[in-house]
């Protein structure tokens, strides 16, 4: 491993409740974006035990540690606006609104996942909430995201697209292309970038020359960078830059600083080589997306510890029945194989 | 959409070029459906390098004729968002060639989505682009990859070689459901031919006999059908009878007409302009081998571009492709006649 700083950066204290738009968020949405969160770590939790016990074919790329990215930009989004996700995409999907039940059905190829369990981890599609598909092409939504964006504007409607992706994706050329285009023609995309600082099994400062930041800046969108471990910044980002997008401002990107918990794929476990397990852990102790905020609507809201429990309880039954619904479920009929190629 | 019925040739048919009969086809079809658009390099006022969506910008403005950065994958990729998304975007990809940049939005994405979303999610896209050597353009612009789409499945690959094809193909293109990938002969955009006034469109997957003949069955797709039929003439003069069949789409593929051809003649030759090996006149010859192989009475033969990067010498060019006199030959020897 080339030898490098092993450090948690450090995150300047931002007082929201400063914030004037901010006051006016109730704590019923607050709540309610903790409870994505939990549902986000406990979905993945149960991937991992299912492929560490032989029970879900092939693998997964767990969302862990980033619950907060997803979960506060798909809650600046109304439920026609449309996503495209990554490989890395769980929580995105459920973030946008996908049933923790039919997720796993797709999880493990049965028919009654998203995608008749002919998508799989990286494929889910879900265009009753707006997501348009994961993607297992690093980059591989940019040309989508900015497409709907496209389509949003020629058709009149106020629709916002965005494009998530990882700082891996930074590495892509069509990336730029569409920014590009984006820029020049106003189209209402966001770029979000979870920086979690690995480009799979490479830290990203190898691969990745200068600023994140000044690459969009290149293009005249306008960059905003934040905590991605803190829900309530991400938030707050996101509606803002979603409200211009819809005025017709045309594009924006933003940076979420965050981290990755698990390895690329969860059959990345033994992971020293590229990544210190002291770094990990400080990230685990020091900045975990959900602890931040159960601290905050204890301290700041006086939010009763008992309910984030009952909140946790019920989430963590929803997942044990959406895994029990997901490994009783029928595999799709072998006469399932030729459909679909074509509408 | 059902298939208008398609008028003969004959029907108030007007002499008109294969490039005027693609600007028809987008321009009934962008008046008939406010989805359909065109995006991609010097669409608008250039109407193409090739001239052939010339004044099309005119009627319906530059937020339906679309100019993009020299950004292929770009504008491919976005076509494919905003077809998910209720468009019917058109996508000009300049020259073939650059299939080369952008196959990852074809076949990864604009393939796939459909099925990987188990049919929730449809991708109505048609990329127009075009195939054709001898133009003395160089290797990067004059290949013929019809063989790199029609290998995906998901993809629907048109290949029209006379004006009225072209017309009533487009329309069906535009219309279909799925990414079709319509690829134009360079070298055919000027051709006339007899296109009907009254509006028609022409079913995919359905082959058109374009001679018929009873002693050797000559396969071609789009350049490589007027080869076959100069050579037809030739052969005729020596009573030699070819039937010429051209299958206009290579997916879907109209096997039983290529077949029963072959069983009725007891000989044929495949003929495409890209490169043979690994090429689609290998994959019609199989089907031929395989549908009509009691009936032959010689081996499937097949004509496609040499196996080398398209030379820019023309001495050296000219060598690369099938012509009427290197496919009468073959014919020739094919019947025993050489």
């Amino acid at each position: 491993m080339p030898e490098r700083d092993v450090t948690v950066p450090i995150f300047p204290r931002v007082d929201l409740d400063d914030d004037p738009a901010y006051g006016k968020i109730d704590i019923e949405q607050w709540l309610h974006m903790y409870e994505q969160m939990l549902k986000i770590h406990h979905f993945e939790e149960a991937v991992n035990d299912l492929y560490k016990s032989a029970r879900m074919p092939g693998l997964a790329h767990l969302y862990s540690g980033e619950e907060a990215v997803a979960v506060g930009v798909c809650e600046a989004l109304n439920p026609d606006d449309t996503i495209t996700s990554t490989h890395r995409g769980h929580g995105h999907c459920l973030a946008k609104g996908a049933q923790v039940d039919r997720m796993f059905a797709e999880l493990l190829g049965k028919a009654a996942g998203y995608c008749k369990g002919k998508g799989g981890s990286m494929h889910i599609a879900d265009p009753e909430t707006g997501n348009l598909g994961a993607n297992a092409i690093v980059g591989g939504g940019g040309g989508i995201a900015t497409g709907a964006a496209l389509s949003a504007k020629m058709r009149g409607t106020s629709q916002v697209s965005v494009c998530f992706f990882g700082d891996g994706a930074m590495g892509q050329g069509v990336l730029y292309e569409v920014m590009n285009m984006a820029a020049l023609w106003k189209l209402p995309v966001i770029y979000v970038c979870e920086n979690n600082h690995y480009s799979e099994y490479t830290v990203s400062s190898e691969v990745n020359a200068g600023k994140l930041k000044a690459r969009p800046q290149a293009f005249g969108i306008p960059v905003k960078e934040v905590d991605g471990q803190d829900v309530r910044q991400v938030y707050t980002t996101a509606m803002r830059l979603v409200a211009a997008a819809r005025r017709g401002e045309g594009p924006a990107f933003l940076i979420c600083d965050t981290y990755r918990y698990y390895g690329h794929h969860v059959g990345d476990v033994n992971r020293t080589y590229y990544r210190p397990k002291e770094e990990e852990q400080a990230w685990h102790t020091q900045h975990d997306p959900i602890h931040l905020m159960s601290d905050w609507l204890c301290s700041a809201r006086s939010i009763q510890a008992s309910l984030l429990d009952e909140i946790e309880q019920k989430v963590i039954s929803e997942i044990t029945a959406g895994v029990e619904f997901a490994e009783k479920a029928p595999f799709p009929q072998p006469d399932e194989v030729d459909q679909d190629v074509y509408a | 959409m059902s298939t208008l019925e398609a008028p003969t040739i004959a029907t108030n048919a007007r002499e008109i070029t294969f490039s005027q009969a693609i600007r028809e086809a987008l321009a009934e079809e962008m008046r008939r459906d406010p989805t359909v658009f065109i995006i991609g390099e010097d669409v608008a006022e250039a109407g193409t390098p090739f001239k052939v969506l010339l004044g099309l910008v005119d009627e319906f403005g530059t937020q339906r004729v679309i100019d993009s950065p020299i950004s292929e994958p770009g504008f491919c990729g976005m076509g494919v968002g905003a077809a998910m998304t209720g468009m019917r975007p058109v996508v000009d990809i300049m020259f073939g060639d650059f299939l080369g940049l952008v196959m990852d939005q074809i076949a990864n994405q604009a393939a796939k989505i459909h099925y990987m979303s188990g049919g929730k999610l449809n991708v109505p896209i048609v990329f127009r682009t075009s195939l054709g050597a001898t133009r003395r353009a160089g290797a990067q612009h004059s290949q013929s990859l019809q063989a790199w789409p029609s290998h995906i499945p998901g993809l629907k690959v048109v290949l029209p070689s006379t004006p009225y094809d072209a017309k009533g193909l487009m329309k069906t293109a535009i219309r279909d459901n799925n990414p079709v990938v319509f690829i134009e002969d360079k070298m055919l955009q000027q051709t006339k031919g007899p296109v009907p006034e009254v509006e028609y469109s022409l079913p995919f997957g359905v082959a058109d006999i374009k001679l018929s003949g009873e002693d050797i069955t000559l396969v071609a797709t789009s350049s490589m059908v007027q080869v076959a039929l100069g050579a037809a003439d030739r052969l005729a003069s020596l009573g030699i009878h070819a039937e010429v069949i051209d299958p206009r789409t290579t997916v879907p593929l109209d096997t039983e007409t290529l077949i029963r051809s072959a069983q009725k003649t007891g000989r044929a030759i495949v003929l495409d302009e890209g490169y043979q090996r690994y090429g689609v006149t290998a994959e019609l010859a199989a089907v031929i081998a395989e549908g009509a192989f009691y009936y032959l009475d010689a081996p499937v033969k097949r004509m496609g571009a040499m196996d080398v990067p398209v030379p820019f010498s023309p001495v050296l060019e000219d060598l690369t492709v099938p012509t009427i006199e290197s496919l009468t030959e073959m014919a020739k020897t094919l019947c025993g006649r050489a």
